[in-house]
């Protein structure tokens, strides 16, 4: 069902063993949104995330991402499953950020920045140098650019992973509790830098316990809990007057 | 009286800084009676050994630098090597079949690996060297048709040296196989799924983010297995191999000189197992990139290339 959405999920399950991490996720999110994810831990949260880019292959339901069935191909009734090569390059649509922020340790902030342009995508060196360059000094980093991830502070080194994620121009950021593994005072960096890519534009999946941030940024949210979408709506609404009980009971012990 | 009193703060400006501590340090006399008590045993030893009329340093002094022993140390040192690089390319191959989603390609790595280690390798060098009695020509066509492109007789084929090459070699991959993988395992999972969310296919990121970190862990036991290569190609001697300790075997064996020559043929082995020792603490450095102590000079480095090619 090819649409204008950027990611549709339809029905989606997903289990580990016998464990049912994902029952049955609908959710919509239009280009230049930003949708964030709220819940407690092992609710499904990054599973979600995980399996928007097919780093988990679902169980049942179906996953678009910019109108394409991610991980199949569909024939008449029939599903065929994707050859690596090709689940790759959908993958390059796609950024992602992780919570441990997972640099490539043996390479500089340039140098993770340039991998995917130059090994992937092959642009010439010069060029993906250059545009590198740009990325690093967007998120504030163009003082770092021949460090080593060991080098950087946390706050850093996430911002070096964003700049690594938008590298190949993805249609979607995906960012799996960006700021879990920050110190308090290098929360706000990370955040500026999510902010301001937001503000132009970018459409965003964010998983995180920042309340703030979602109630300023978002355009929408969702509270996940338990494999299911217990609520979800504009942050205004979510947020400030929540229908469900266990949205007023995760936010009232999240905002105590 | 309480037990925490907060102290006033130090008025801004009065914060000098203590005198540093002079204290007299802690006196290790058992470290220095230790260190006496071998150092005459060590003394003692080498005199014993320097006046020791068996040694004949004369003769040991004659061989050392003869070119018999010289061919001998570059027959050891071109096994240790072609041996060593058919081990790491072959182990890393079979190493990343063994941990492939391809059953096919991680059955086979598995028995290759559990033929090759569990074969003395002794059997498998005697087994090379007489491949002749087991098949005595060689061809190279379709089998079963009668279509020949080559033949040739084995023994003309595979002399003593490639027979000791192959042995060591194939055997060395079997081994190097179980260390890359257990380098390849210790990555964190995290690097590979960065890898691929960036769209790296899984050969591009084995190649390009997880083999170099594995290379860290991979590189100290790699380089115990080229030192153990080293005095294991003496064991060629079995197929008349021409390397160092088979050469001087078969002097002494005419000059009944046993302890002069073995004392040669250990110098040499100590000698190389030093150079063996510093290479692999260069490329320790090398593969430790981003992770030990920032080398300062690196970054300015960096900085003025680009600035240099931009320019």
């Amino acid at each position: 069902m090819p649409d204008q959405a950027m990611v549709r999920a339809e029905q989606v399950w997903k289990s580990f063993g016998r464990l049912d991490v994902l029952k049955g996720i609908d959710f919509v999110v239009q280009p230049q949104q930003t949708v964030v994810l709220l819940g407690p831990s092992g609710g499904g949260k990054s599973t979600i995330l995980r399996c928007i880019n097919h780093l988990e292959k679902i169980d049942a339901g179906r996953l678009w991402v910019d109108g394409e069935l991610m991980g199949y191909r569909q024939r008449g009734d029939v599903l065929h499953e994707m050859k690596t090569k090709d689940v790759a390059r959908q993958r390059s649509k796609i950024g992602m950020v992780f919570q441990r922020f997972n640099l490539f340790p043996h390479r500089t902030a340039l140098e993770n920045v340039m991998e995917a342009p130059a090994y992937v995508k092959h642009v010439p060196r010069a060029e993906a140098e250059r545009d590198a360059v740009a990325l690093l000094g967007q998120v504030g980093l163009g003082e770092k650019l021949d460090s080593y991830p060991a080098q950087l502070s946390g706050g850093q080194q996430q911002r070096v992973a964003i700049a690594r994620a938008l590298a190949l121009r993805p249609k979607v950021m995906l960012f799996d509790e960006p700021t879990s593994a920050l110190d308090p005072e290098l929360v706000g960096e990370v955040l500026d830098v999510m902010r301001q890519l937001a503000r132009d534009g970018m459409t965003m999946i964010v998983v995180t316990h920042e309340i703030g941030f979602a109630r300023e940024v978002a355009d929408g949210v969702a509270l996940i809990d338990g494999g299911v979408v217990v609520e979800s709506g504009p942050p205004n609404e979510v947020l400030v007057d929540p229908k469900q009980e266990r949205t007023k009971l995760f936010l009232s012990k999240v905002l105590a | 009286m309480s037990g925490i009193a907060p102290t006033a703060p130090a008025a801004p400006g009065n914060l000098e800084r203590p005198r540093p501590i002079k204290a007299v340090p802690v006196r290790h006399w058992g470290r220095w009676v230790s260190a006496a008590i071998l150092l005459f045993l060590a003394v003692a030893l080498g005199w014993s050994l320097a006046h020791n009329p068996n040694v004949h340093w004369a003769t040991i002094g004659e061989f050392l630098f003869k070119p018999l022993t010289l061919r001998g140390v570059v027959v050891t040192l071109e096994m240790t090597v072609i041996a060593m690089v058919i081990g790491v390319v072959g182990g890393t191959i079979i190493a990343v079949m063994r941990l492939s989603d391809n059953r096919v390609l991680s059955t086979v790595a598995w028995i290759y690996i559990w033929l090759f280690r569990g074969v003395p390798l002794l059997v498998q060098i005697i087994l090379w060297g007489f491949l002749g009695a087991l098949y005595p020509t060689l061809f190279v066509g379709i089998p079963f048709v009668g279509v020949v492109f080559a033949h040739g007789s084995t023994s003309s084929l595979i002399g003593a040296f490639t027979a000791a090459i192959l042995a060591l070699g194939l055997n060395e991959v079997a081994y190097a196989a179980e260390l890359v993988r257990a380098g390849i395992i210790s990555v964190d999972e995290g690097q590979s799924e960065a890898a691929y969310s960036i769209g790296m296919s899984s050969g591009l990121t084995m190649r390009r983010v997880v083999l170099p970190q594995a290379m860290r862990v991979i590189i100290p036991p790699m380089g115990n297995e080229t030192i153990t290569m080293l005095k294991m190609t003496s064991l060629v001697s079995v197929i008349s191999g021409q390397d160092l300790l088979t050469t001087l075997q078969k002097v002494y064996a005419q000059n009944f000189q046993v302890i002069p020559l073995l004392i040669v043929a250990s110098l040499w082995y100590l000698a190389l197992t030093t150079v063996l020792t510093v290479g692999q603490h260069y490329l320790e450095k090398r593969f430790g990139r981003g992770f030990g102590q920032a080398d300062s000079g690196t970054a300015e480095r960096r900085a003025l290339r680009r600035e240099t090619r931009s320019a």
